[in-house]
């Protein structure tokens, strides 16, 4: 039996970027809240000091700051006449576990999603007719505009020290800023990052191809920095250890160092590591959830949490799980189209190509999370005709490297020997030599592709596991061709002295890894019929149930993801502090 | 000690089987010349804790004949590639720590990734009898005592799977599991074993761990920078 434990208002589940802001700013406001964190505690000082986190076997490949399979983990399959199989070692994503989540090793490339998404229906319609929309391409409207999310944007990018250069403020476009992106009331956080030879070297093709290069806006500090809530950042090292590593400087932005230190002062909020939530209860008219249960993961012993309020903050797939596990909400089903939780799963794709040199220097190990240039010609810039491709959509391309670390960065020309004193010398010349030009796609939401539970393997705790059906289809196949055409005429234009082509993916495999930019699953709309949170992230079925995290989003961009799911959080903080403490019901 | 591999590790195994005082001659046989104990650096071969005689020599044979000694570093075992192997084996990621094992058990598409109901040092041991078998039915030799070409052939046959095992294991699952740890041995901090003397980073140009590059982002922009490269220990 579960020990049932003292009510509080808020009971947060999952400690990353979401649960910090949430922490911070319900706490502020006056509410009793806890914290459960399913991972351990992290600090810079413990946890990220030089050279420890300098690891490349330890952090890099064998993920150590990341979920363990062995306790829980999905089953994958590309459609659902396959059996879905467990993803029995992490690959294609890594959510984050422990104090801080993925976003204490993420790369920290923050955009902001614009109109173009959370407007995609009928945007397209307008422009293209309502027949342009595959019938199985189930995207939908946000229910929720940029201009309302514009603050919270800027509210997030400060909190983050996000460096960049803005290219459109109030309407005004900036030189050396990304022209296409929405406009801005204010400039970035802070500069940005001094480039690469190879981020430079791309700027200067794609200028040349008439395209609009701008450096890449990163949480990666340029210069030392003390954020709004007067969090410390040092400058970044251009160290190359930014992905899948924590920053012993405090120059990528992450939760562990800002909003949950912040929270943790607070003496509203408490924290509780190493408590994994297996569900969210209800009470007995299923219109408002009581709480949750969760396990203490050091003895194995289940407390229930009575709340007030529940927040869900467990990065974007535990929380659709959650959902599942807890029966909130109807389960979605691919063949009659029918419910919601588990509805338009989405991932992203990708091309990338790779130029050899035999007259440039382009050490890659001096890298950021996002010190490059990057173009969104093909992507934020709505002007770009995509009737003539075919598709909805679009793809970011960049040049340049993350990092030199060569348990993985070792670059060869195709058809080069695998091992020998062949590989040996190839891998000599080449490593300092080679520079990459690669891209990131959007996809669009699709009937097919979705979550539900297994209805075979368990974890751990004896659940279901969560199921993931995904495959690209037509859509991205045309884009992908389209982006890889782009990038191979780029890197001839850069004249290497020969490039491994870019090329489009078909199919989606769970190795090696792409992305963790997992969408979708408890969307967000106008309408109880057509999502599962309203604007406010608020669930339609139980207001008092609230849901963070990129599940929300009713499809995926090219952008990475956390600058939407950061401004949402902030903005769903102000609706519960402002709104729905003083009147609890719907928002809507 | 490679050319005479055979006899030492049967004698070995007879020391094992047998008696007290031939395991203390055997243990004399390992143990490296006295002026290297008294240096600091790692010993050349600072003994096995998973790898078996027959697996050592296999191994052994696997990192020399991938990363040979030429001009761009020493040979495979000069680098501890194989002590590398044997601790990754024997530790927690050989166990399948982080992995999710329970069944059922299906192959699926290959899109799903790993599906064998081993762990990576099951997998290891399984592959290496079954390629030491192969080897020996197509050659009458174990692999590590076949020449050059004829490894390189096997090695090729595991990798496009060619080589089918009786077993019914994927040769290629193996392999590219091995071919996965000889690459980690020789570019991973040699704080596990392998890189002896950052030779994989020097090989290339790497510098290591310390990495403070924000003064040198300009300066060596298009530039190739050099320094001595810094492990962990190195700072330690
Ligand atoms: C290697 C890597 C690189 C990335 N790079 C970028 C990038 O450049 N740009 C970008 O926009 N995004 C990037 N991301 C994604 C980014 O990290 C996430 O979008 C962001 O952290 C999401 O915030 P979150 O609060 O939803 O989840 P997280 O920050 O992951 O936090 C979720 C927390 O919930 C905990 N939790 C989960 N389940 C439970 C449970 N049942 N009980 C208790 N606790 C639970 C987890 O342990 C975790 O700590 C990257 C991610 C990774 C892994």
């Amino acid at each position: 039996m579960a020990i049932k434990l003292k009510e509080v208002d808020v009971v947060l589940v999952g400690m990353g970027w979401t649960g910090g802001i949430l922490a911070k700013e319900l706490s502020e406001a006056g509410l009793k809240v806890v914290g459960l964190e399913r991972g351990a505690m992290r600090t810079t000082a413990e946890d990220f000091s030089v050279p420890r986190i300098r690891d490349d076997l330890r952090f890099g490949s064998r993920n150590d700051l990341m979920q363990n399979p062995a306790v829980d983990t999905l089953t994958i399959r590309n459609n659902p006449k396959q059996d879905a199989l467990p993803m029995r070692r992490l690959g294609s994503f890594l959510p984050g576990q422990g104090v801080g989540g993925a976003g204490s090793h993420w790369n920290g490339i923050t955009w902001r999603w614009s109109d173009n998404e959370l407007k995609v229906r009928t945007l397209y319609e307008e422009k293209y007719g309502k027949k342009f929309i595959p019938d199985d391409m189930t995207i939908q409207d946000w229910g929720i505009s940029y201009a309302e999310l514009e603050p919270y944007y800027e509210k997030f990018e400060r909190t983050a020290g996000v460096s960049g250069k803005a290219g459109n403020i109030k309407g005004v476009v900036q030189k050396g800023g990304n022209r296409f992106e929405a406009p801005r009331a204010n400039e970035y956080a802070l500069p940005p990052l001094k480039s690469t030879q190879a981020g430079l070297m791309f700027a200067e093709a794609a200028e040349k191809a008439g395209y609009n290069p701008f450096p890449r806006p990163v949480a990666n500090a340029s210069q030392a920095y003390t954020n709004p809530d007067g969090a410390k950042f040092g400058a970044c090292q251009y160290c190359g250890f930014c992905e899948r590593f924590g920053c012993e400087s405090n120059a990528k932005g992450s939760p562990h160092f800002t909003v949950i230190p912040i929270a943790m002062r607070n003496p509203n909020f408490e924290l509780r590591t190493n408590m994994w939530v297996t569900r969210v209860n209800k009470d007995s008219t299923g219109k408002k959830v009581t709480g949750v249960t969760y396990i203490n993961t050091l003895n194995g012993e289940e407390f229930e949490q009575p709340a007030g309020m529940v927040v869900l903050t467990a990065y974007a797939i535990n929380n659709v799980h959650l959902m599942l596990l807890s029966q909130i909400g109807q389960p979605y089903d691919p063949v009659s189209q029918k419910g919601l939780v588990g509805k338009n799963y989405c991932y992203q794709t990708g091309a990338g190509a790779t130029l050899f040199f035999d007259n440039h220097h382009f050490n890659p190990f001096m890298s950021t999370g996002g010190s490059n240039f990057g173009i969104d010609d093909f992507h934020a810039n709505w002007d770009f005709d995509r009737a003539k491709h075919g598709y909805i959509g679009g793809a970011t391309v960049g040049g340049g490297m993350t990092n030199g670390r060569p348990i993985t960065y070792r670059p060869v020309p195709g058809g080069t020997p695998q091992w020998g004193t062949a590989w040996k010398a190839a891998t000599a010349k080449w490593y300092n030599s080679a520079m990459s030009i690669g891209s990131s796609g959007s996809v669009m939401a699709n009937r097919y592709n979705y979550y539900d539970l297994d209805p075979t393997y368990k974890n751990a705790f004896g659940q279901p596991m969560m199921r993931m059906t995904f495959d690209y289809k037509e859509n991205e196949h045309k884009m992908g061709k389209h982006v890889a055409q782009v990038i191979n005429d780029l890197a001839k234009s850069m004249n290497p002295v020969s490039f491994n082509p870019a090329s489009v993916r078909t199919s989606w495999t769970v190795v090696p890894y792409q992305s963790t930019h997992n969408t979708g699953g408890t969307i967000m709309g106008a309408s109880p019929g057509n999502s599962v949170v309203n604007k406010y992230l608020q669930s339609w079925d139980c207001h008092n149930l609230f849901i963070m995290g990129a599940n929300v989003f009713p499809h995926n961009a090219a952008y990475n993801p956390t600058g939407p799911v950061g401004a949402l959080a902030y903005w769903a903080a102000d609706a519960i502090k402002n709104r729905y403490v003083k009147n609890p019901g719907m928002l809507v | 000690m490679k050319d005479d591999g055979i006899n030492r590790r049967e004698f070995l195994k007879g020391a094992v089987a047998g008696s007290a005082v031939a395991t203390t001659a055997a243990v004399g046989l390992t143990s490296a010349p006295a002026e290297a104990q008294q240096k600091p650096a790692a010993p050349a071969n600072p003994g096995y804790s998973f790898l078996s005689l027959d697996e050592a020599a296999f191994v052994e044979a696997v990192v020399d004949h991938m990363v040979p000694a030429d001009q761009y570093s020493p040979k495979g075992t000069d680098l501890g590639i194989n002590i590398f192997i044997d601790r990754a084996l024997g530790g927690g990621w050989g166990k399948g720590d982080r992995m999710y094992m329970q069944g059922p058990w299906k192959q699926g598409h290959p899109n799903q990734g790993y599906q064998l109901p081993l762990r990576p040092a099951e997998l290891y041991r399984a592959g290496i009898a079954a390629t030491n078998a192969y080897c020996k039915k197509t050659y009458s030799k174990s692999f590590d005592q076949l020449p050059a070409e004829q490894k390189q052939e096997v090695l090729v046959g595991l990798q496009g799977n060619k080589i089918k095992f009786d077993s019914g294991l994927p040769a290629n699952t193996f392999f590219s599991q091995m071919y996965q740890t000889v690459m980690e041995g020789m570019f991973a901090d040699p704080i596990y074993g392998g890189n002896r003397n950052k030779a994989g980073w020097k090989m290339i140009g790497f510098p290591g761990v310390v990495a403070v590059h924000a003064q040198n982002i300009e300066k060596f922009r298009d530039k190739k920078f050099t320094a001595e490269p810094l492990s962990i220990s190195d700072l330690s």
